[in-house]
Order: structure tokens, then sequence, then C-alpha cells
């Protein structure tokens, strides 16, 4: 009964952050062709061989299908209503915070953003980026003092046209997948960075991304470099207003590690999942991969999926360079009717590589939860290393875990270690609890960050606080 | 301090009646054995004080304090100083044992309107606790119950009372699962911390628990009722004779399951 109790207060908590700001947007016609791609192009003054690229990814993208295979049942985007470009009417040149426009800020207020002193006491820099251009960029002289290059990929791609030429589509061609091949045709912004060699990059790196206007699809790109012996920890996260329509994001993020590289990249995500009947929420169909080329790097993805109403997606690294290193680290939250379809690709090809896979699935509601990943060791990857560790925990009678593991192994000398279990937070664990005087809802909460703790405890420590506010936040209920 | 007025419950939704009007009274400074075979009522009876879900009491009344308990949450019963020492404690993987301790003991304390300790304090107040059940330091960073031997489980539950100091301790079946050493040091333990101020119950099969901690009042349940209470010498004489003997003393309704 207790446990019912608990459900249903879970089930009610409302969307914290459903809300729209009233914010003047430019039309951009509906629907896509190569003149709405060349349009989006033009809008942002590209050079050619972008328009170019764009259009190369459209074509590839129209011959494509939709994919099906993965573990969630919805209404396909209709790409013909669906608006592909959205940019503030007047777009600011800014030189500092108070120049920007005061309902921005009031929306960053009340999402608890702290943009302001709370943020640069704590050394982080913040590219903002309000629905699809970027509005604020902070700390970039301090960056830029370090050689560090951290700004919107537009202007990346006007700045910085060689590394843009050398590296986008090289983790992920455009013809990577359907949705990928979507983004690479009418990608509106993102971030971008590029750490020189021998460079420690002297803050955490963080973007905020948002959601705010009625049919515009949201279409991402990011592009982080590592060169050398250089390290790198950057922070993503999420949060949309309540809307009564589907929204699409379908981003992509592409990781390069060279020779010694590190790249941490770390992910709260807590898009509007939908009401009750799993209606309104954001579809995230999102293409992460990293490459380890150089030997001894290491790309570490670490990730709180808690929003959206279906989410495919799947961070993966490709471990070229010998001695190199993957890791991901997983929490899936998924309540009333979401559907989370999530994992890794772990490609090994180089000598020695090593790659770690902690995936913790946390299923309530009528929610589905879903782990697939593939770790695949090719011919020459000469002993690889893998362990993989999947655990999925249900609140309730009415959700499901799925654990789809993959492995492929072409070389003898691999080893590769999986275990999975699957628990149910049940009355005895919740009356234990209770019993030494702790709430129900403090109990479920308490119960699910001790399963989470091994994935929580790669979060920098600026995200762990809130992932643990998040994880209450959407499981406690609303507690007094 | 711990009053039931002819209780009857059953299993929630399932119409299963487990007990049949029990009646007890326990006063501060008392220890209760309550013994019995398997299927008599013993644990559902200390599930029914602390709260547990499972059981709803269909009539009678259970005071604590002079104050009817029945529509308190178990948190509430533990703040108002309930403990059941469980007969099979729960796993917690994640959270170690000074967590939930700490969690715990302030949540309680903050409802009796009692200090808070900060991590550190609440660090020197725990080890302190430890050697009243000879209890290895490195158990409380493991944990809780996470990959213990039965044993150890029931030390750490006698170690969780001894940190939270209830006014009334219902021990379930503490006695069973644990070698003749183990036995000795959780006895030893809940003796220590047995005062004039606070109450025990007692809940086991055997009498050899009672050889370490001597009990003011036995009562013997079956099929849901107490059928005789008596002194300590009362487990001795079942002991001895079995409960089969208690048949020809009393007369039971329904089948002993």
């Amino acid at each position: 009964m207790s446990e019912t109790k608990a459900l249903e207060t879970m089930i009610g908590e409302e969307y914290k952050y459903g809300f729209s700001t009233d914010i003047e947007y430019e039309e951009f016609p509906l629907g896509i062709n190569e003149d709405v791609v060349r349009l989006i192009s033009e809008k942002k003054n590209e050079p050619e061989w972008m328009t170019e690229f764009r259009l190369n990814a459209y074509r590839a993208w129209t011959e494509m299908e939709e994919p099906d295979w993965f573990n969630a049942t919805y209404e396909k985007p209709n790409f013909e209503t669906l608006q592909f470009y959205s940019a503030p009417k007047h777009r600011p040149k800014l030189d500092s915070l108070d120049e920007v426009d005061p309902k921005i800020r009031e929306t960053y207020e009340k999402l608890g953003i702290p943009l302001e002193e709370q943020k640069m006491l704590a050394g982080v820099a913040v590219d903002a980026v309000f629905d699809s251009v970027s509005v604020f960029t902070s700390f970039k002289e301090k960056l830029a003092e370090a050689g560090v290059i951290f700004c919107s990929i537009s202007e990346a791609i006007q700045e910085y046209p060689e590394l843009i030429k050398k590296y986008m589509g090289s983790v992920v061609p455009v013809r990577d997948n359907f949705y990928a091949a979507l983004n690479s045709a009418v990608f509106s912004d993102g971030s971008f960075c590029y750490v020189p060699k021998d460079t420690i990059c002297p803050m955490e790196l963080s973007t905020y991304f948002r959601i705010n206007n009625m049919n515009s699809g949201q279409f991402e790109r990011t592009l982080i470099i590592a060169e050398e012996n250089s390290h790198v920890s950057y922070l993503e996260g999420c949060t949309a207003p309540m809307y009564d329509e589907h929204q699409l994001h379908a981003a992509v993020v592409e990781l390069v590690a060279l020779d010694n590289a590190e790249i941490k990249y770390s992910t709260i995500q807590n898009w509007y999942s939908g009401d009750e009947d799993g209606k309104g929420g954001i579809y995230n169909f999102v293409t992460k991969r990293g490459a380890c080329r150089g030997k001894n790097s290491k790309i570490s993805w670490t990730q709180l999926e808690t929003g959206s109403a279906v989410t495919l997606k799947y961070p993966s690294v490709i471990l070229q360079g010998d001695n190199s290193i993957g890791e991901f680290y997983s929490v899936a939250v998924t309540n009333k009717k979401q559907q989370a379809d999530t994992g890794t690709k772990m490609i090994h090809i180089g000598k020695n590589t090593k790659s770690t896979i902690i995936s913790k699935g946390i299923s309530a509601g009528n929610s589905n939860n879903s782990y697939r990943g593939l770790v695949k060791f090719n011919r020459k990857a000469e002993n690889a290393r893998n362990f993989s560790q999947c655990d999925s925990m249900l609140i309730g009678q009415t959700c499901g875990a799925h654990t789809f593991p993959y492995i492929e192994s072409a070389n003898p000398t691999g080893k590769i270690e999986h275990e999975a279990t699957t628990s149910r937070v049940g009355e005895d664990q919740i009356f234990y609890l209770q019993q030494r005087g702790i709430s129900e809802d403090d109990a479920i909460s308490l119960i699910v960050n001790g399963f989470c703790k091994d994935v929580l405890k790669e979060l920098p420590m600026e995200f762990a606080v809130e992932a643990n506010k998040l994880l209450g936040i959407k499981l406690e209920g609303s507690v007094g | 301090m711990l009053e039931l007025k002819d209780v009857y419950a059953e299993v929630e939704g399932e119409g299963i009646e487990i007990l049949k009007g029990v009646s007890l009274t326990i006063n501060k400074g008392e220890i209760h054995a309550i013994m019995g075979p398997n299927g008599s009522g013993k644990s559902t009876l200390a599930k029914v004080v602390s709260g547990h879900p499972e059981y709803e009491v269909t009539q009678g009344d259970i005071l604590f304090n002079g104050e009817s308990i029945l529509e308190l949450d178990p948190d509430e019963r533990a703040h108002a100083g309930i403990f059941l020492a469980f007969q099979y404690p729960v796993e917690v993987p994640g959270v170690t044992n000074t967590t939930l301790l700490r969690e715990s003991y302030n949540t309680i304390a903050a409802s009796r309107g009692r200090e808070e300790l900060d991590p550190l304090e609440f660090d020197d107040y725990i080890r302190e606790k430890l050697d009243l059940v000879e209890m290895n330091p490195d158990f409380l960073e493991r944990s809780v119950n996470t990959g213990f031997s039965g044993g150890e489980k029931k030390r750490n539950e006698i170690f969780q009372m001894a940190v939270l100091q209830p006014s009334l301790a219902l021990l379930d079946e503490t006695d069973s699962g644990l070698d003749i050493d183990a036995l000795r040091v959780v006895s030893e333990g809940i003796n220590k911390l047995h005062t004039s101020e606070d109450a025990v119950i007692l809940i086991t099969h055997y009498q050899r628990l009672l050889n370490y901690i001597v009990p003011d009042f036995v009562h013997v349940m079956r099929d849901g009722r107490i059928v005789k209470t008596g002194g300590k010498e009362l487990a001795l004489e079942l002991e001895e004779k079995g409960y089969d003997w208690l048949d020809s003393q009393t007369t039971v309704n329904g089948e002993v399951k």
C-alpha cells in the first residue's frame, strides 16, 4: 500500500519548469527541402563549403528510412510541419550580462540557473544556448588566455574553418544515421571547444540548452577537440518548458581526443517528459560519439537521464589509439509513460584498449526503460578489455526494464565481463527504512541514490548535488 | 508504555486473520519474552506494533504512552520511540550504515526536538556504540546489510538500536542465526542498553536466549492469541515439555498453522 502511495506522489510530481517565455521569434518556413537548408545556411552567413556540407547531408537524409529497431513506440514527427530553424528576433551583441534580454534572464531565474555570480565564483564558463542561437558567452577571455577556444559552432565556422572542416563529421559521418543526417543538414547552433596541445582547460565548461519555441526542432551540434596532452571537462544540463505538442530534439555531439588527451563529458537531462498520458513530451534522438584517436587517450561519458517522452541515445567511444580508454556511466530514470532506449557502443580497434560500462536504469509508473549496448573487439585489438555492469531497478508493478547487450569479439586475446541485475524497490525495503524513522519519500530517495552511487560519484561535484536533487524531484514526490 | 487491547489483525486485502484478540500491557523497565511455535503470530505482533503496511488492525487498539498509534505511519512510530530489530534485516545497496544511521538519528532527534549531530559529532558518537556489540569500524562504511552474514545482520540490528536508543525495543528472533559467542555478545549488548526507562520485547523460539537476558514475563502465543503468561520459569517448563503441553492446559480454537 505504501508503495502505491509513493508512486502516486511520484506520478503526481509536475514538471517544475513548465512555462514559456514570451519572446518574439523570427518566422521561418515550415517543412524541409533544399531551399530551406540553403536558407538556414544563408541566415547564418555560412561559407559555401558549409552550405555544401548541409546539402550533402540533406540529400543523404532523403534516401534514409526513419529507424524503428528500438524498444519504443511513438508518433513519428511530421517533417512537413516542423520548423527547422528559429532564433530570437533581435540578436544582441553583448558586452555584459546586463545587456541580455530581461525576459531571457527571467527564464533563467525561474529555472534557477545561476547564470551570474554563483557560476562565476564556481569557476564555470557558461555558454547559454537560448533556443538555437547563443546569446551569451562568458569567461571567454580567461579561456583565451589558456589558449582554449570555447564558442558557438556558428562562430567557429566563421573563425576556425580549418578545424571545422577537419573534424566536423569525422566522428559522426553525415550518413551515420537518419537523425544525424538530419542534424547535419539543419543544425542551428551549439558549442565548439578546442583545447590546444599540453593544455589543461582551466575550468569546467558548461552549456545550458533550452527549447522554447513551439514546433521548432532543436538541432544542436557540438564538437570538442582535445589535442595531445590536453584535458577538458564539459558539462551539459537541460530543462524545457511545457507544451502540448511533441518536440523533436536531434543533436549530434562529436569528441576527438588525440595522444594522451582526456575528455570528460557529463550530462544532466531533464526535458519535459509529457503528462500522465505521455502527451507533449520531448523526443530526444541524439547521436553522441567520441573518438580516442591518440595513444593513451581517454573519453568518459557520464549521464543522468531523467526527462524526455522518448529517448534514443547511445554515447559511444571508438578506441582507435593503443592503450586508449572509454567509459560510460549512466543513470536513466523513467516514470509515467516515458520510454528510454539508451546505452553505449565501445568499439575497440587499438591494442590494450579498455572500456568500462556502468548503467543503472530506474523504471517507475508505466514507463519502459531499456539498456542497449555493443562491445566490439576488432581483429587487431590485442588484449582489449571490457567490463560492463547493467543494473535495473523497478518501482511499482506496471513498468518495464530490459537489457540488450551485444558482444562481438574478433580477437581471441580480448576479455569481456558482463554483469546484470534486476531488483525491485520492495515494500520491505521501504518499511525497514521507515522503521528507522525515515519518511517514505526519503526512503525511496535513499534507496535510489544508493543504487546509482557508482555513477553519481563520476559526476563533477557541482553536478552531483544537482543530480541528487533531480533524482529527489523525479522520485520523491512533493515532500513538505 | 505499550498496551494492546484485544487486537485483531489480518493481512491487508486478503482477509487472513493472524492476530485474534491479543491483549498485553508492558510497563517501562520491563522485559517481556513472547514465545510460541511457527505461525502463532509472534512476528506479526511485532510488525503490527511497528506499523507494517501489510497488516491491518481490524479490531481493538494499540496505545503507546497512553495514545493510540494505529493511525501513525511506521516512521512516526519510530519517532515516538518504537524500534523493531528485524528477523530478516533488509539490504540497502549503496547506502552505508553511517549514512542510514545519521539520517535516522537526526530525523528522530528533530522530531523530538533534540539536537541534531553534524557528521563529525555523529562519527564520534557511533564509534562509541560499536564496542557494545564488538563490531569492527569497517562496518560503518559498508552498505546496509549488503553481503553481511546472518550473524552480522543481527548484530547490526542491535548496533542500530544502541545508536537510536528507543524507549521500546521489539527484538524479532534476534537470536536465530547467531552462534553461541555472537549470542553472548548480542545479549550482553541488549542488557547494557536496558534501563529502568525503557522496555524490551523478545520474540523467540528458544529458551537459550533467556539464559542471557532474563525476562520479567513470558507469554506464550498460539494461533494468534496469548494462551499463557508466567514468569521466567515458564520458558524452562516449555523447553522441557514442548508446546504441545499447552494443549492440555488451554483451549485453542482453530488450527495451529
